[in-house]
């Protein structure tokens, strides 16, 4: 076996690549709706879905326009012309979050056995934090109002944690949390992708359940570095490679490879040898 | 009519323990040098709403602030606003933490003269268990819980826009007018800073009419201050300075907001600009790229 993961072509790829792959899966039968990747990575992924797999995807370019085409995200010159077809400012985005025509990928720091997540605050005690970190921003309205899935590029138990979120900043699976009048139906936290594994809430009762193992990476690791329980199927198959048009595309959208900096040490795909 | 006043006056018009917005996002269109004539009064014990940047850092860092109601505090490109993070870390304020769309409702409960809006944001998080002065109320017409987000009603609010007329007609030509249009009208008190005061003429041509978002009733006062939201930016006409952001991030770590302020903040305004450059400096900072 060649030290570097190489898929059915021969080609190269890295475990950015690999979850920007796994993670634009996420959008395939979502139809049109807008759809939101915070960070390099996960705006690459809803961009890829928006190349391939799902082309009636709306996008913005992370500021007030709404996109025909994606921006890449690296190697754009300032004033640069885009695709923009409808003005899309933040106040306008909260009328698209309200009607539920929305699927945001995002990145918190904290996940727990509940679907809940956090970006708020560490440790300390609510008046006191230990770490403040960004706070809720829209994360509370989102969570109960569109679909939801998670990108964590370092998969441990400091991110999957024991008991609930230091704060809960959104709405999941927790039956002592549901509000009077909702069901678990009406709440929508997808997919979980991470550097191990990918994963979504469809185990008994809501349960994190594994659905596939990044190349390389055993039942074993993911269990070693989730805080809490998760269900695991009989047959756990490993999470599809890039194809060649996948690459071509996410090289078109990130000409200055700003991809290879986001996962410490750009590590390859394949992590078997 | 004419509302024009100098940044001092018009920042005479807030006193400790009053409530106010502030209009723009994070490190976009921060009316700061109003926020820098807030800080070299003596007023203390404000409540600040806001979509939080440097604005919300240095009042809080400068002692001024009793309480935060936010939804996020953040540079962008630097992600946690450093000085917010220290008041927080100290546990030197209070806090209302809620959703940025409930800000904006209770921003137009305020601007509409409702006592609350209903809404399903915040059900189920700790933006309800740690607010319990947000009430969670039935509805008439279902059997659901709603969170009822009370009107922020705002004693003053403090924006900054590209250009305005002493009338106080006020426009705003960059991509996004964020929320300022209800800061404007959910306060008692409306205090615009422009990077131009224009003549009335300037919007009956073409379609300069459209980027003016509220009618002038709104506004009460007019500052003129050029180069006025720097270091936040002001599109289209400058960006914000990454590079005065970094080292104002960097007296966080070392020296403390008494080390900027001593840099920064000791003389007036005309003062500042030239420390950082001047007027043409400022307007030639590039736009974000995203």
């Amino acid at each position: 076996m060649s030290s570097s993961a190489e898929n059915s072509s021969g080609q190269d790829y890295s475990l950015a690549e690999l979850m920007v792959c796994a993670a634009s899966e996420a959008f395939r039968d979502d139809g049109e709706i807008l759809v939101t990747g915070i960070g390099v990575l996960p705006r690459l992924a809803a961009s890829l879905a928006m190349k391939s797999s799902n082309t009636d995807i709306m996008m913005t370019d992370s500021e007030a326009w709404l996109l025909t085409e994606p921006n890449p995200v690296s190697g754009r010159k300032p004033s640069q012309p885009q695709a923009q077809e409808t003005w899309m400012g933040f106040s306008r985005i909260f009328d698209v979050v309200w009607s539920g025509r929305r699927h945001a990928l995002v990145g918190p720091s904290q996940v727990d056995q509940f679907a809940q997540s956090n970006i708020s605050a560490l440790g300390g005690s609510y008046d006191k934090p230990k770490v403040q970190m960004l706070g809720t921003r829209g994360f509370p309205g989102n969570s109960i109002s569109h679909a939801n899935s998670f990108f964590v590029p370092a998969h441990s138990r400091r991110v999957f944690v024991e008991g609930e979120c230091d704060v809960v900043c959104s709405i999941g699976y927790n039956p002592a949390r549901l509000p009077r009048g909702y069901q678990f139906a009406d709440i929508d936290v997808r997919m979980v992708i991470t550097d191990l594994a990918v994963m979504d809430w469809g185990g008994p009762e809501k349960q994190l359940r594994l659905l596939s193992l990044n190349p390389g990476i055993s039942v074993e690791q993911v269990r070693d570095n989730t805080g809490f329980d998760i269900h695991v199927p009989d047959k756990v198959p490993v999470t599809p490679t890039p194809d060649a048009e996948q690459l071509k595309i996410i090289s078109a959208l990130d000409p200055a490879n700003i991809r290879a900096r986001q996962i410490k040490d750009n590590p390859p795909g394949d992590r078997s040898t | 009519m004419d509302k024009v006043v100098s940044a001092g006056k018009a920042v005479a018009a807030i006193e400790s323990g009053m409530t106010i917005g502030i209009g723009g996002w994070g490190p976009r269109r921060k009316p700061m040098a109003l926020v820098r004539e807030l800080l070299r009064s003596d007023v203390k014990d404000l409540t600040v709403v806001a979509y939080g940047g440097a604005d919300v850092g240095m009042l809080c860092a400068a002692g001024k602030v009793r309480k935060v109601i936010f939804a996020f505090v953040s540079l962008d490109f630097i992600p946690l606003e450093p000085f917010f993070r220290q008041a927080r870390q100290n546990g030197e304020i209070d806090v209302m933490e809620i959703d940025e769309g409930m800000m904006l409702l209770g921003l137009r409960a305020a601007a509409w003269k409702l006592p609350y809006m209903p809404t399903c944001l915040g059900l189920g998080t700790d933006v309800t268990k740690n607010n319990p002065d947000i009430a969670l109320v039935d509805s008439p017409y279902d059997d659901k819980q709603w969170v009822a987000m009370p009107a922020l009603n705002l004693d003053v609010s403090l924006l900054h826009v590209d250009r305005a007329d002493k009338r106080g007609v006020c426009q705003v030509r960059g991509p996004d007018l964020y929320m300022d249009d209800m800061f404007a009208r959910a306060a008692s008190n409306t205090i615009v800073s422009c990077d131009e005061l224009v003549d009335t003429e300037t919007f009956h041509a073409g379609d300069q009419a459209r980027y003016v978002h509220w009618e002038r009733s709104v506004t009460n006062m007019v500052v003129p201050l050029a180069g006025g939201a720097h270091p936040s930016s002001c599109s289209p006409l400058y960006g914000f300075d990454v590079a005065h952001f970094k080292e104002y991030n960097g007296f966080a770590k070392q020296g403390g907001f008494a080390a900027y302020s001593d840099k920064y903040l000791a003389g007036s305004e005309e003062d500042y600009q030239q420390s950082v450059g001047g007027l043409d400096a400022i307007r030639s900072l590039p736009l974000p790229v995203y």
